[in-house]
């Protein structure tokens, strides 16, 4: 149990050749651009050290026979394992080889805000044959995290990698063997591709709406409401397994990762979302999985069988596999397809991949109406209870059920009893541009940290929520927030349309969100659509309002808020400059789901007294 | 069929009011009992809950226990344990109250883009015009053939083509919309092509101004004003009036609705009404309802964006419309057997 950690990292079967660390010492045909002549290399190598070199390149790619474009560092999909020591300084070399700008965002990382990688927001970004050093003074932090270009649509093309930190002193974590599992998507489709579609052809990679023929279990009233709202209850993901392979470290599920163990061993696996629009139901058929760190953040141990990661997540469990083999299975959201990964106890040992469940629907809860529930998550929508006409309309978001959004005052006036309305913008404060970007309003917008995501609250089996999250150690900052910002996330569906407070980055770009040094504001984003968002803000983790007593509530640096639901953090500024704040699905950001944080300078700030532990 | 029409002018009279009230849904059952009996589900609603009695410290989960537990150890009944959805629980509520406010004073003092100071304006700005543009300044561009067709039937087969596009961003566009029919052999019936100013007036709707020129039967030109966009129950509606260069006001009303039968196997119902305010005898048409077609297409979508497809459609002039038909010599109702092909980029 206390042997010191083992870093074994991804295998492939056979093709895990070449893994050990390779550091300075990488050849020049694996560094990436053209210069190799076969394709681009599935899986990581591992750099660390305190100079390292990453060079961005492109070339063909081959996943279980489907070829592609993509983009890859020091010549592989994903890059090679960024390996950092807490407390200690690092230089980042990175050359680009493209024809076009790149850059590397540190995901999750905290350093100074002009090494946070995003073109236009930190840095101008790094030109054609250019190489720029992200000079990063000594790491705070320790844990799994990711980094990723944040040019362009680069990420979708394999520009992406994991990053572990080693603490400095003894890992709380015990485990003796430790291996990344980044999820992540190929497609042979060009990224400007995808969005052409997305913006053109509603539900285009939607290979599940409902039909005059499909099992889906809803009564003719439900399928004639979703149409009536013009919207799809089968609108889960965008991008879909109809385009995508789900991929494992970089490898499709037919191509075999295996991670090795040992009967009686401990097996921590660093889970990364680092995929450009996918949700992922992670589970180990047969095993319990104990989740010791959120965001690279530890927390206490908690166990689950299954859990949702969110973009840009990053999940560490610790699993003690049995048998002789056990498949690590993630589900894409929707499920359309699946990433596998299998715990072997010898090369080549393998587990039952299980079929993919049939796909979710949209809820009561996802149109955000929460308050009209019977209490099952799923009422109306399951045709166990006769959908709507069972539906109780004196719940209907009225004054008891949150009095936060729906004013006492006005419990009637906004709403049309004769039935819902799905776009009340009465109940949207005057910051939110009403306007075509804009095509619902959820009605009852409640807290959904508790909802273990889309498809997951009606498994038979524990599955991890938000609530859930405790912080390890006791948080540094125990002041009450002395403001409360409220952000929607709104979108329309029909025209590919995603923004903050209706407004797309490109109409906003000169009015970011401003925060005083070392202010405490509790940020409540409240979820407008009815797609979930992961919602990152760089350079700053922020405590999850998830009822977890004030100095333990978790710290993430992405969130996701549920549909129709809402979620709050409550955050320290204490990170200056500006920062870029986006939700994590690619073409979200792309589309305009983006803004700017900026945080004052510390120098004209007024000393504020923090209140924690740690001072 | 006729639901379909009446859904079709409702669609098309409302959709400007739909953008701005939003529109409400039809009770789907008589309204329910204001009060009704309570339930063991409301009893577990969050107005009923009281959360001061809920012992929230002791959510906290330690490393030896098993998750399972943890909802048993809130102090609810342990019926309520069963049907409490956490997801309904506003704990917001129960922490002390924020004031929402605005930044103080001090969250201006930095400089107004931060990493001008470190890298320079020069060098930053390119990027942050890039930036601006890819998180939702893009333009795209779009043409779509809805319809392109081979048309047997009594007499000279024929053909209709009826295709549109745009190039712009989310709301601003430009539209360009073309329809023309004929039968093989003879000279063509009529071809149009619009050219039109469109913008996304609610998340629903573009209204859309422009021209209008006629090739066939005459060359005509109009000014051409109109409404298109997704009504509820997902019809595709196309309304537009139309001012010719002689005066003539006459007005075109299209409505379709896609009804998956499989993934990939779509019938689409479409109807079509032509009307105008006066006669215009040259064009064969006469005041008021002018011409209907109700068509019936199933096409297949290899891809999205390629469908072979197989239909019918009936037209037939109405009216004033149909004397000047038989006074022609023509059959003022024609049914079509269509086979064509729908395809978008």
């Amino acid at each position: 149990m206390l042997t010191m950690n083992r870093r074994g990292l991804l295998g492939a079967g056979a093709g895990a050749a070449g893994l050990a660390g390779l550091t300075a010492l990488t050849p020049a045909w694996a560094r990436g651009a053209n210069i190799h002549n076969g394709v681009i290399r599935s899986g990581s190598d591992e750099v660390s050290g305190s100079s390292i070199d990453l060079t961005i390149g492109e070339g063909p790619r081959v996943v279980q026979g489907r070829r592609g474009h993509a983009i890859a560092v020091n010549g592989s999909v994903p890059g090679p394992l960024v390996r950092l020591k807490e407390g200690e300084p690092v230089r980042l070399n990175v050359t680009n080889t493209l024809s076009q700008d790149s850059s590397i965002h540190w995901h999750g990382l905290l350093v100074p805000f002009q090494f946070d990688g995003v073109p236009g927001v930190s840095f101008p970004g790094i030109k054609p044959g250019e190489t720029f050093t992200y000079d990063l003074p000594a790491i705070r932090q320790t844990g799994t995290y990711w980094w990723h270009s944040h040019s362009d649509l680069q990420e979708q093309a394999g520009h992406y990698g994991p990053i572990v930190i080693d603490p400095a002193g003894a890992d709380p974590v015990q485990a003796d063997r430790d291996y990344v599992l980044l999820l992540s998507e190929f497609t042979p489709m060009h990224p400007h591709a995808i969005m052409d579609k997305l913006k053109k052809g509603e539900g285009y990679f939607n290979y599940q709406k409902t039909t005059w023929t499909d099992d889906y279990p809803l009564s003719g009233e439900d399928r004639r409401m979703w149409a009536q709202m013009r919207m799809m209850p089968t609108d889960i993901l965008d991008v879909t397994g109809s385009t995508y392979t789900y991929l494992a470290n970089g490898h499709g599920p037919l191509e075999g990762l295996e991670f090795l163990f040992n009967p009686g061993e401990r097996v921590r696996i660093r889970v990364i979302n680092g995929s450009a629009m996918s949700f992922f139901n992670v589970r180990i058929p047969g095993a319990r999985m104990q989740i010791v760190a959120a965001d690279g953040q530890n927390v206490r141990p908690v166990a689950v069988e299954e859990f949702q990661i969110g973009t840009a997540e990053t999940y560490d469990f610790v699993v003690e596999p049995t048998g002789e083999a056990m498949t690590i299975v993630a589900e894409s959201m929707d499920r359309s397809g699946m990433a596998v990964a299998t715990l072997a106890s010898r090369p080549g040992a393998r587990a039952a991949v299980p079929a993919l469940r049939d796909p979710p629907l949209l809820t009561m809860a996802d149109m955000g109406m929460s308050g009209m529930d019977h209490g099952g998550g799923m009422a109306g929508m399951d045709g166990s209870d006769d959908s709507i006409s069972g539906m109780d309309h004196s719940a209907m978001g009225h004054a008891p059920a949150n009095p936060a959004t729906t004013s006492a005052a006005e419990p009637m006036g906004a709403m049309d009893m004769g039935g819902m309305n799905m776009r009340d913008t009465s109940m949207l404060s005057p910051d939110v541009a009403v306007g075509p970007g804009l095509d619902m309003v959820a009605m009852n917008p409640v807290d959904r940290m508790g909802d273990p995501g889309i498809g997951l609250d009606k498994v038979p089996h524990k599955v991890l929520t938000y609530r859930d999250l405790v912080a390890l150690e006791p948080n540094d900052d125990l002041r009450t927030p002395s403001r409360q910002m409220e952000i929607h996330l709104t979108g329309n569906m029909e025209r590919f349309m995603w923004s903050f407070d209706g407004k797309k980055f490109s109409s906003v770009s000169d009015e970011p969100i401003r925060f005083a040094y070392n202010e405490r504001v509790r940020v409540k984003l409240v979820n407008d659509t009815m797609m979930a968002h992961p919602i990152h803000l760089h350079g700053h983790f922020f405590e999850l309002v998830n009822g977890a007593p004030a100095d333990r509530q978790p710290q993430k640096h992405t969130v996701i808020v549920q549909p129709g639901g809402s979620a709050s953090f409550d955050l320290t500024a204490d990170e200056s400059g500006d920062w870029a704040f986006h939700c994590h699905l690619l073409y979200h950001m792309h589309a305009g789901m983006f803004q700017i944080v900026t945080v004052a300078p510390k120098g004209d700030a007024p000393e504020q007294e923090r209140v924690g532990e740690h001072g | 069929m006729k639901s379909l029409f009446a859904l079709l002018l409702i669609g098309t009279a409302a959709p400007s009011l739909a953008q701005h009230a939003g529109h409400t849904m039809p009770a789907p059952a008589p309204a329910p009992a204001p009060t009704p009996a309570p339930t063991a589900e409301q009893s577990a609603r969050p107005d009923t809950m009281d959360h001061l009695q809920m012992d929230h410290s002791q959510m906290e989960t330690d490393a030896q226990q098993t998750p399972i537990a943890d909802h048993a150890q809130m102090n609810h009944s342990p019926a309520q344990a069963e049907t409490v959805d956490h997801s309904q629980m506003d704990h917001d509520a129960m922490a002390m109250p924020i004031p929402a406010g605005t930044p103080p004073p001090s969250a201006g003092s930095g400089p107004p883009r931060a990493a001008d100071a470190i890298w320079g304006a020069a060098a930053m700005r390119p990027s942050r015009e890039q930036l601006r543009e890819e998180q939702g300044g893009q333009t795209f561009f779009w043409f779509m053939a809805d319809r392109s067709e081979y048309r047997l039937r009594e007499g000279k087969d024929g053909y209709l083509w009826d295709v549109q596009g745009y190039y712009g961003g989310d709301i601003n566009k430009f539209w360009f919309k073309s329809e023309g029919e004929g039968s093989f052999g003879e000279e063509i019936e009529g071809a149009e092509v619009q050219a039109l100013y469109s913008r996304a007036i609610g998340p629903w709707f573009d209204l859309q101004a422009g021209v209008r020129q006629d090739f066939a039967p005459r060359d005509r030109t109009y000014a051409v004003l109109g409404i298109q966009g997704l009504a509820p129950y997902q019809f595709e509606i196309d309304a537009a009036a139309f001012l010719s260069t002689k005066g003539d006001l006459t007005a075109r009303i299209e409505g379709e609705v896609d009804q998956r039968i499989t993934q990939r196997l779509i019938l689409q119902p479409r109807a079509e009404f032509n009307l105008s305010a006066q006669n215009v005898p040259e064009l064969g048409i006469g005041s008021g309802l002018d011409t209907v077609e109700l068509g019936l297409r199933l096409r297949y979508e290899f891809a999205r964006e390629f469908a072979p497809y197989i239909g019918v459609e009936q037209e037939w002039k109405v009216g004033r419309s149909a004397d000047y038909a038989r006074a022609n010599g023509e059959d003022p109702s024609v049914t079509n057997y269509v086979v064509g092909i729908r395809f978008w980029f």
